[in-house]
């Protein structure tokens, strides 16, 4: 299975962190990213820049507004990374999307920090170790 | 990690700051409630009670969720219409940043006395009660913002110019850019905070490049820019981005843009100076001063040579004269037009003029450097 890990924190403290502060997480971060990527596990990691650089496009109104998503009736479905000029292309990306798939919104982010990881090898089949009998 | 001493001294005294508003806003507050006891013939029993009830609500508004922040709540408070705009700014950073009347007066480019005098006449002002300090609503909110965008750019400047050896003092910057974020989540559709963040966040970058091991300014041409915060940049450069659709210009994000420029020069020779020319003048338009005329002459030398730089600077002298950074950029250029003499002079007035030790040093060294020259041609 391949699975998004999702991570939540407090934002102003992490935005608060000193610049020491900061590079002591990421650089036990790391430690536990060579592992996994090292047995191919680990594939692309990303850190987001703080909700204030956020930009949300609600789609049926087709309606720019500044800053996160934060209706929380919606559920996070999925995400997609694009590499563009600026945030204008990126909502054009974002219109598009929005004219083949109504409904919902979508939650520009820049990325701070774009790990690629190990080679991405498609789908493991979890039903394969139940054949095997690893599994139950 | 412990939070550090100043921190936590900026704490206490944003702690001692809300408890003097509460007690000056109950006291405006108490008197209001006597003056229609006054009125009222016979003060009954409910009446009484109701001048203990006065504080408790006050207390609730200050205490709102939305400003999520004392210091961020304070300012607002101290930008009453009441009060002349220079009096707002500088109770708000003598009382709630603890900033001291000299680094406030430097700011503002005037004598200390004459600050400490504006500071007493506000305070006086706030204390006869006559002004109701009470949290603003929204409508006061955004009457306000521009004064307090001012207040915690200038309160960011205390920090930014201070060495790493005035580590308190230096803190002051992460608090501004704290307090940015803050604005940014009240405001988030306002452009201008948007700039103001993203200038701060683009100037405090460099700060681990901007001193050397001895503590001395470095300057932006000889910084190592591999010390650059990438995480720092990149958030600046994103929130200009996202300004930019907003099809509206203003002071911070005009400067936010020039600090971008640097920021995106891998190399000092790569810097973009037409491009920040060009963005100085657009500044100069929207808030003429000479300092900013001045900063333009820095790029103007890069594109156009010293001489025109200097052509640019002269007429400034006058409202100039006590400015270091003045003195300081006049050297630099009548030394690249190789007027030693001059220069020297100018060097002289700017060591005088310094306001930090690091400031001094950077000129001394230049100093330093013409006497070694004319020794040198002296031997030869």
């Amino acid at each position: 299975m391949m699975y998004a890990v999702l991570c939540y924190n407090n934002e102003e403290m992490v935005c608060g962190w000193s610049k020491e502060q900061d590079d002591a997480v990421m650089a036990a971060l790391s430690k536990v990213h060579d592992k996994w990527e090292g047995v191919g596990k680990l594939k692309p990691s990303i850190r987001l820049l703080p909700t204030s650089a956020a930009t949300t496009l609600h789609k049926q109104k087709d309606l720019v507004v500044d800053g996160p998503y934060a209706e929380t009736k919606e559920a996070l479905l999925g995400f997609y990374i694009i590499d563009v000029e600026n945030l204008e292309e990126g909502l054009t990306f974002a219109r598009e999307l929005s004219k083949a798939n109504p409904g919902g919104a979508y939650e520009l982010r820049p990325i701070q920090l774009y790990l690629p990881g190990a080679p991405i090898n498609g789908p493991y089949a979890a039903e394969r170790s139940y054949a095997s009998g690893a599994a139950g | 990690m412990p939070q550090g001493v100043a921190q936590l001294d900026r704490q206490r005294a944003a702690a001692r700051s809300t408890a003097w508003l509460i007690m000056v806003g109950r006291n405006a507050a108490l008197d209001a409630v006597r003056k229609r006891s006054r009125q009222a013939p016979m003060p009954d029993e409910a009446q009484i009670s109701d001048l203990e009830d006065v504080e408790t609500p006050m207390a609730e508004r200050l205490d709102e969720s939305q400003y999520r922040d004392d210091v961020l709540r304070l300012m607002f408070i101290c930008c009453h219409p009441d009060l002349p705009a220079t009096q707002q700014i500088a109770l708000a950073l003598r009382i709630v940043s603890g900033l001291t009347v000299k680094q406030i007066a430097r700011a503002f480019l005037v004598g200390e006395a004459a600050m400490e005098q504006r500071i007493t006449r506000a305070k006086t002002k706030v204390a006869d009660a006559g002004v109701a300090f009470e949290t603003p609503g929204p409508i006061e909110r955004s009457e306000r913002l521009a004064a307090v965008m001012q207040m915690v750019y200038l309160v960011f400047n205390e920090g930014y110019s201070a060495g790493p050896k005035d580590e308190a003092r230096a803190e002051l910057a992460d608090e501004a850019i704290r307090l940015g974020r803050l604005l940014l989540r009240m405001f988030q559709a306002e452009p201008e905070v948007m700039g103001l963040l993203a200038l701060m966040l683009l100037q405090h970058s460099r700060s681990e490049a901007r001193f050397d091991a001895n503590g001395e300014a470095v300057l932006l041409e000889d910084q190592d820019r591999s010390l650059w915060r990438d995480k720092l940049i990149q958030e600046g450069l994103a929130l200009i981005d996202k300004a930019m659709r907003h099809k509206k210009t203003g002071v911070y994000l005009v400067q936010a843009a020039i600090a971008a420029l640097h920021a995106r020069a891998r190399r000092f020779e790569d810097t973009d100076w037409a491009g920040i020319d060009a963005l100085y003048a657009t500044l100069e338009r929207l808030q003429p001063s000479p300092v900013i005329t001045l900063n333009r002459a820095v790029a103007v030398s890069k594109t156009k040579g010293p001489q025109a730089a200097l052509d640019m600077i002269e007429p400034l002298g006058d409202r100039l004269s006590t400015y270091f950074h003045f003195h300081g950029a006049r050297g630099g250029l009548l030394l690249m037009l190789d007027r030693r003499g001059e220069a020297r002079v100018a060097f002289d007035r700017a060591i005088a003029l310094a306001n930090t030790a690091a400031e001094a040093a950077h000129i001394r060294m230049h100093i330093d450097r013409l006497i070694a020259e004319s020794e040198k041609a002296k031997r030869a």
